[in-house]
């Protein structure tokens, strides 16, 4: 049975407690929302876009550890990346937290702490809440994301 | 007379009292309980979402299907007369245990469905442009949604009773409010986000001396105490048979008679019919006149066995117990750094929401569980308190009769986990 080190592991813990890239952002070339009805998480994902890349991403909201760091993560390794990287790590990242492919982790870097939530079904959906967001804010969709 | 000495006639037989509450006996009725999740000994502190089925619930709607099953009210033959009894003899149970007539007990869904037929139904033909629905602050989603569709449609409003910091509401908000609009008070018996128990009996006489209806939803307080629906004088009282000890899927709509008579069908189908043609259709007489379609018979048998259970018990001493439970719990959680519980009225019923500062409460939630302690966590329906109360969502840990001071004891031991995690 997995432990909830696993899940909790310091920097996760961490990232929660003091999230990176917390912030609005005044000239985001495009945001989306990320809204878990269900359970109340709700983040707003900030991105500026320049020649392709994401020059710029941030987030502001509310919600749990797990999808506050997954968030955090995100904006810190998404940072500088093209649009077609970002859509490879986010497919990368969806394997490795909904699939349950642990292999994944030697590609995501950093995020690669976050494959224990694996193992915690019912956290899946804080995990991948904010990267749902970012991928509606690439697309350039208007509705609210959800993992719910 | 006869020479022969004959025993005088026997008043009817009063039932034996039953034993004093022993919650050890109570839980060993409950098979659910005994499991071990995660290695750990199950704390189930999430009855306020739905409760454990003892046995006799669980062997009354398997004997159900075992031996009475046929479709109710439609057979001719043995079977579907014993499905019907059992059916018709649940609805007379229930109609007994809350002082109510049986053509007074239409079987709903749960809670929810009873609101929204009391919307739909006596809400169209009495609410109108301009008129107002009393509801408070405290309530669930189910008995705030059904008066908004009805509002939005008749272009009637919503009115809300405040809320006081400790989790209480005022007889003198409703006073001030119950006003010529009001066409009807909506309003929860018990909390579930809070655990308040609100003076409904005194809420349904202010708006009865002001010709105002009053909807009760019931949902959290049928498991936690005897309720007698006349007593209340409620005009409708609404709750679910999952929360009391119940199966899941099947519900009560109390209504007077006299309202539930003159109220127009809800749903159209099979069994609220007298007699259909195409030039027009005679309904059948309260309470099938709200009950279209095949009901959940099985479900209904269940409950039915869930009030026979209860009656089986000494209330007056779950009651205590329940009591115990709340203040002890009370007491041992405030001994936890940081943590703040939401709802702190005079009259609860045993539920406990609180937050913790530093952590979130699904946060909270999941080291509980690998400690084997159910809790719920989140907005519990009820984002209007949560909002009230300025947090996004609390720990609810909502206890019922078979719970222990060791449950209570097992969460504090989890939540100073918590504490050592999130420090």
């Amino acid at each position: 049975m997995s432990e909830l080190t696993d899940l909790y592991q310091e920097v996760i813990l961490d990232h929660g407690r003091n999230p990176r890239n917390f912030r609005p952002m005044a000239d985001a070339t495009s945001t989306a929302e990320g809204l878990n009805p269900l359970c109340g998480d709700h983040y707003h994902v900030f991105l500026r876009m320049d020649g392709g890349r994401i020059a710029d991403l941030s987030f502001q909201g509310s919600g749990c550890a797990i999808s506050k760091a997954s968030a955090s993560l995100m904006s810190q390794v998404l940072k500088g990346k093209s649009a077609a990287d970002a859509e490879d790590l986010f497919q990368r990242f969806h394997r490795m937290v909904v699939e349950g492919d642990a292999s994944q982790a030697d590609g995501l870097g950093k995020l690669g702490v976050l494959k224990g939530v694996a193992d915690f079904p019912t956290r899946v959906k804080c995990a991948s809440l904010a990267w749902h967001a970012l991928h509606s804010a690439l697309r350039g969709e208007t509705t609210p994301a959800t993992t719910e | 007379m006869s020479p022969v000495a004959t025993p005088a006639r026997a008043a009817p037989a009063a039932p034996p009292a039953p034993p004093p509450f022993d919650v050890e006996a109570v839980r060993r009725q409950f098979p659910v309980l005994a499991q071990r999740p995660h290695g750990k000994r199950l704390a189930f502190l999430d009855s306020g979402a739905t409760a454990q089925k003892p046995q006799a619930v669980i062997d009354a709607v398997t004997r159900f299907y075992d031996r009475d099953n046929s479709n109710v009210h439609r057979g001719v033959y043995d079977l579907a007369e014993r499905a019907t009894a059992a059916y018709e003899g649940a609805r007379k149970r229930i109609a007994r245990y809350v002082g109510a007539d049986p053509r007074e007990i239409v079987f709903t869904r749960g809670t929810t469905e009873g609101v929204n037929l009391v919307a739909q139904s006596w809400g169209r033909a009495n609410v109108g442009a301009g008129d107002e629905i009393l509801v408070t602050g405290m309530e669930h989603h189910s008995n705030i949604v059904p008066w908004q569709l009805l509002a939005a449609e008749k272009g009637a409003r919503l009115v809300v009773v405040p809320v006081d910091d400790a989790g209480a509401v005022h007889l003198a908000d409703f006073e001030r409010l119950i006003g010529p609009r009001t066409r009807i008070v909506a309003v929860t018996h018990v909390s579930n986000a809070l655990g308040t128990v609100n003076p409904v009996k005194e809420i349904v006489a202010l708006a009865h001396a002001r010709g105002v209806p009053v909807l009760l939803d019931g949902a959290q307080a049928m498991p936690h105490m005897k309720v007698d629906v006349r007593d209340l004088d409620a005009d409708f009282y609404a709750w679910s048979g999952h929360k009391m000890f119940g199966p899941t899927g099947i519900g009560v709509l109390y209504g007077k008679a006299r309202l539930l008579e003159a109220m127009p069908p809800w749903q159209g189908g099979g069994d609220m019919i007298l007699s259909v043609s195409f030039d027009g259709t005679k309904f059948n007489t309260i309470p099938y006149k709200f009950e279209a379609g095949t009901p959940d018979a099985a479900g209904a048998v269940g409950l039915g066995a869930a009030v026979d259970w209860l009656e089986g018990l000494d209330r007056a001493g779950a009651e205590a117990h329940e009591r115990d439970l709340l203040a002890y719990a009370t007491r041992r959680l405030r001994e936890i750094p940081g943590l703040r519980i939401v709802g702190e009225a005079p009259g609860k019923a045993a539920v406990i929401s609180f937050v913790m500062d530093g952590v979130h409460p699904h946060d909270v939630g999941t080291i509980l569980d690998r400690e084997g302690v159910a809790v719920r966590a989140g907005h519990h329906c009820a984002q209007p308190v949560m909002e009230r109360f300025g947090v996004p969502a609390t720990v609810r840990a909502s206890m019922a009769l078979y719970n222990t001071r060791e449950d209570v004891d097992q969460l504090v031991r989890g939540l100073q986990r918590v504490r050592e995690m999130f420090p």
